[in-house]
């Protein structure tokens, strides 16, 4: 009999606003401990929260990305635990009322598009950072990043496989970097991750779930999750049942551990939060942040197919970031002959560069408009697509344009009828029997010709030319 | 002239009859004399003192004089000044200094007054009679077996006994006016936003508003003008109110047209005959400066109590929570681990009321109580903010006893924190709604003060000035000083 897995994820989202959410402290990454930090996200006594109102507007900007409802009013809430690293002994959060609620995003699936529900998006705080480790029993307690602004999205439990919530993910770290609300860097703890899993029997009701915590890799995530499907289908196949809980993924491991039982579960007390008035935007407000909207991923991916004639391939590869979107339409506007070649250029030979080295599409030692030289001397047949590789090397650690490197090389193409002819004239000279063949029906031997000449010529020679021109003079 | 009124000493300033440092001598004289007795100040840094004081007379030398030039202020212990203790009056927070002024403490600081002291308080403001202070108890000077009132007691009793001429309070449920009452002083709430909270140690923040506590409603118009205004750093402080001429809204002689609501859930059994005989004739002495006396009623006063010992100490409960030994304040000695390091420095740190709070907030926030407690509590709190919109649209201000009792007798409650609350019956309604309130001395109840609090529409302070000083214009009690210490 099969079983059904159910999945619904909450990710912890790190707006990118220079300061942050309730006071005017830097959110720099990677600062001395403690030396991003003033009296109100210390919790020192007397100090009061006043909103980033930035931060707010990159939480509407999401919303309307997923075609959610933004709640022209919004309320802030307290959520009361105990925690060294959480200064004021509660998180100002939103509650009932969040900012946003109910939108969507499609995901590829094998079985094609699928439409996965948000339920809402709301603003929160960050905490600091507790360090035990190598610390001989004591504690330190970083908190620079106590007060961070964060959007926490929550899906609807729409993910029936890893993969599915792995696709999940990746169009949503996609869409918020589009969007620049995030930088979304995984490993800076700026796009987090906990996970809703439970199975059951089809057609039966929802199973108890377990909450899989700070998942902060697509990898581990998968690991986790298919971990926790095992283990739930074992344990109730065994006769088992599954407990609400919370469970930790050990990554070095590979399994999960349980945190703690619902009845452990911390009532965490919210109320209204009596520091901040309610959160106001008009309609006026929201339609000109939704004037602001830059071009989605898929609304890009499309018009590069249609604009450009690429393939859903290609479109694909440079629109995965903004970046790269942007950079492939500055090629094409300096080579606009051509947006397929653009296309091919760019995705395969300088992504393949590029990633050898780990550079991003921002740093790259090869701007557009270099890129575009090269390309106008394969189009006017200046050189072969073969030589223009080596160009482009050269031109990874070399700042001169293609046709300075061209030159240098010697690489020029030779298209001058006279001078092929020339070459073929001795080839032919220096191979009766294959003429002779050719002449006798065996085609296949233009092959051996076209060898000859480009190895003759050092590869300069036009090869389209070189075809052109030994069919004509092969036939005597 | 310890004595003197704030406005009369700045005149004798201005006139250059005297000095700030003069000034500053002769309250810090007195309360080297009398403190010890009273203990209405917790922290005094006497050098300190003098130094503000020359900086004001230095400063007064080659600039105009600012509006409080050399005044001595005292400040109540829960506002946070870079110089000396911020203790709130609690031993988790004791010798704490914050690293900052309060938004009011700067105000004050730029309008030249000299800023005298920290005063007794009931620990974090929860108390009607500053009796839960960790620093020991505060008396009368009317009568030191008695209480001065809480929870800013120590401000009311340094000003009845003039060891300061006039002091900061924070009121969340009567903090200023019910001391303010049993002292024989007068004392203003805010319209709450009016005055920055920030700074301030949050007791209930939908409730906290500071205000002064002087000898007159002109004194404390000065202060308040002083203290209020916007400041964006507290989202609750509300930009672009109407602004009151706080002054000119003194110079009220009559009350000539004014309607004054007499609220029949104001005047119930139980209450002083006293309180109620001077109540009754300070009203027949406003019907003979013009007024017209209107019996209103604000129907859901009773449940009032009820609403903000569930509302306030549930944002108690949030609001004390940053007092956990990790950053600042009292930490158990030789903690085993994290739980008992919480556990033990709260338990260390916090006194009894404070710890009653906490539980009964905690309490009503909790899952499954939520709904009978919280929910319910606010929205009785918008059944009595819609109580007084209707009484306004009858009448301009609305007028009450500050306290059903005088004051009572040290120890009289302290056991019954039930008969405690409702020392606060008259007051707690005016927080709830948010709205402005001033208590002034009406006569005594066997020799006790009695206040006579005036309560307006928010953001109509100009209106309350105005009666209580036409009042204080035609009536002598503040003129009547405390009897005590035979200097008076
Ligand atoms: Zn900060």
């Amino acid at each position: 009999m099969s079983w059904e897995v159910v999945i619904g994820l909450e990710v912890h989202v790190q707006v990118n606003t220079k300061t942050k959410q309730f006071c005017g402290c830097s959110t720099e990454f990677g600062a001395e401990p403690n030396t991003q930090t003033c009296p109100v996200c210390l919790g020192m006594p007397g100090q009061l929260p006043v909103l980033n109102m930035e931060a707010a507007r990159k939480s509407v900007l999401t919303g309307l990305a997923i075609n959610a409802d933004i709640n022209l009013v919004s309320k802030f809430d307290r959520k009361n635990y105990f925690y060294p690293d959480l200064p004021k002994g509660y998180q100002i959060t939103q509650f009932p009322l969040p900012i946003v609620e109910g939108g969507y995003l499609d995901i590829p699936t094998k079985d094609g598009e699928k439409r996965i529900g948000i339920t809402r998006i709301h603003m929160e705080e960050d905490a600091g950072k507790s360090m035990h480790e190598g610390l001989d029993g004591v504690s330190h307690i970083d908190l620079n990043r106590s007060g961070v602004p964060l959007m926490e999205i929550v899906s609807e439990p729409d993910m029936a496989n890893a993969d599915e919530a792995i696709a999940y993910l990746k169009q949503l770290h996609q869409l918020v970097c589009f969007l620049d609300v995030s930088d979304a860097n995984m490993e800076k703890g700026q796009f987090r991750c906990d996970a809703n899993v439970s199975v059951r029997r089809p057609g039966e009701p929802l199973g108890t779930r377990a909450e899989l915590k700070n998942l902060n890799s697509f990898r581990f995530i998968k690991q986790a999750i298919e971990y926790e499907v095992n283990r739930q289908i074992e344990l109730i196949e065994d006769g088992g049942e599954v407990v609400q809980e919370t469970r930790l993924f050990d990554s070095a491991k590979g399994e999960s551990r349980s945190m703690r039982s619902k009845e452990e579960a911390h009532d965490y007390r919210y109320f209204p939060e009596p520091d901040l008035p309610p959160l106001r935007f008009t309609q006026e407000e929201v339609d000109a942040i939704r004037a602001g909207m830059p071009e989605l991923p898929g609304q890009l991916r499309k018009r590069f197919e249609t604009e450009y004639g690429l393939s859903p391939y290609d479109a694909d590869v440079l629109t995965q970031t903004r970046d790269l979107a942007t950079w492939y339409e500055s090629l094409v506007a300096a080579h606009p002959a051509d947006p397929k070649r653009c296309a091919n250029w760019m995705a395969n030979e300088l992504l393949g560069r590029l990633k050898e080295t780990g550079t991003d599409i921002s740093a790259s030692p090869v701007s557009p408009a270099r890129l575009a030289g090269l390309l106008e001397r394969i189009a006017d047949n200046t050189i072969s697509g073969k030589a223009a590789k080596d160009v482009l090397d050269a031109m990874m650690t070399s700042e001169d344009d293609a046709d300075a490197i061209i030159e240098a090389k010697g690489l020029k193409q030779v298209s001058d009828t006279g001078a092929i002819d020339a070459i073929i004239h001795e080839v032919m000279a220096a191979s009766p029997d294959q003429v002779a063949g050719y002449r006798a029906g065996k085609d296949k031997l233009l092959g051996f010709f076209v060898g000859q000449v480009m190895k003759a010529s050092r590869g300069k020679a036009n090869p389209g030319m070189v075809n052109q021109r030994l069919k004509e003079l092969l036939k005597g | 002239m310890p004595f003197s009124t704030l406005s009369e000493l700045k005149s004798r300033l201005d006139a250059g009859e005297t000095t700030a440092v003069e000034i500053a001598r002769i309250y810090l004289d007195r309360i080297a004399e009398f403190n010890e007795e009273l203990n209405a100040f917790v922290d005094i840094d006497p050098a300190h003192v003098l130094e503000q004081a020359q900086a004001s007379d230095a400063y007064r030398a080659s600039h105009e004089a600012r509006p409080l030039e050399g005044l001595p202020i005292a400040i109540k212990d829960i506002f946070c000044t870079q110089d000396g203790p911020t203790q709130c009056c609690s031993n988790i927070l004791k010798d704490y200094h914050a690293p900052y002024d309060a938004h009011v403490i700067t105000r004050l600081k730029e309008a030249g007054a000299v800023l005298v002291g920290k005063t007794n308080m009931d620990e974090f403001a929860m108390g009607s009679s500053t009796e839960t202070s960790a620093f020991g108890i505060c008396r009368n000077p009317w009568d030191t077996d008695r209480i001065p009132g809480g929870s800013s007691g120590g401000s009311a009793a340094a000003v009845a006994a003039a060891l300061a001429p006039a002091a900061l309070g924070t009121d969340t449920g009567g903090s200023i006016r019910q001391p303010a009452s049993v002292c024989g002083i007068t004392g203003l709430k805010p319209t709450y936003g009016r005055v920055s909270r920030r700074g301030i140690i949050a007791f209930a923040s939908s409730l906290d508003q500071a205000g002064p506590m002087t000898r007159t409603v002109k004194d404390a118009a000065m202060i308040t003008a002083a203290i209020s205004g916007h400041d964006a750093m507290d989202s609750t402080s509300v930009p672009n109110v109407p602004t009151v001429d706080w002054l000119a809204a003194c110079d009220q002689t009559d009350m000539k047209g004014l309607r004054i609501g007499k609220p029949k859930e104001y005047f119930v059994d139980g209450m002083d005959s006293g309180v109620r005989t001077a109540i009754d004739t300070a009203l027949s002495q406003c019907e003979a400066l013009g007024a017209e006396i209107i019996d209103i009623s604000l129907p859901h006063t009773d449940a009032a109590v009820a609403a903000y010992y569930v509302i306030a100490p549930s944002e108690a409960s949030a609001n004390l929570s940053r007092y956990d030994a990790v950053r600042f304040g009292h930490r158990c000695e030789n903690p085993e681990d994290l739980l008992d390091m919480y556990t033990r420095s709260r338990d260390e740190g916090f006194g009894a009321e404070v710890k009653r709070r906490i539980l009964t907030g905690t309490f009503a926030l909790s899952s499954g109580y939520y709904d009978a407690y919280y929910i319910k509590a606010q929205q009785v709190r918008t059944l009595i903010r819609q109580d007084f919109i209707n009484a306004f649209e009858q009448v301009d201000v609305i007028a009450t006893p500050t306290s059903p009792v005088t004051a009572f007798r040290l120890g009289e409650k302290t056991d019954d924190p039930l008969t405690m609350y409702l020392s606060d019956i008259f007051t707690i309604a005016l927080n709830l709604a948010g709205l402005p309130g001033i208590s002034q001395p009406c006569g005594f109840s066997d020799g006790l003060p009695v206040g006579l609090q005036w309560m307006a529409p928010a953001w109509r302070e100009d209106l309350i000035l105005g009666a209580a000083s036409a009042y204080e214009n035609a009536t002598d009690w503040v003129k009547e000083p405390a009897k005590f210490g035979g200097k008076a």
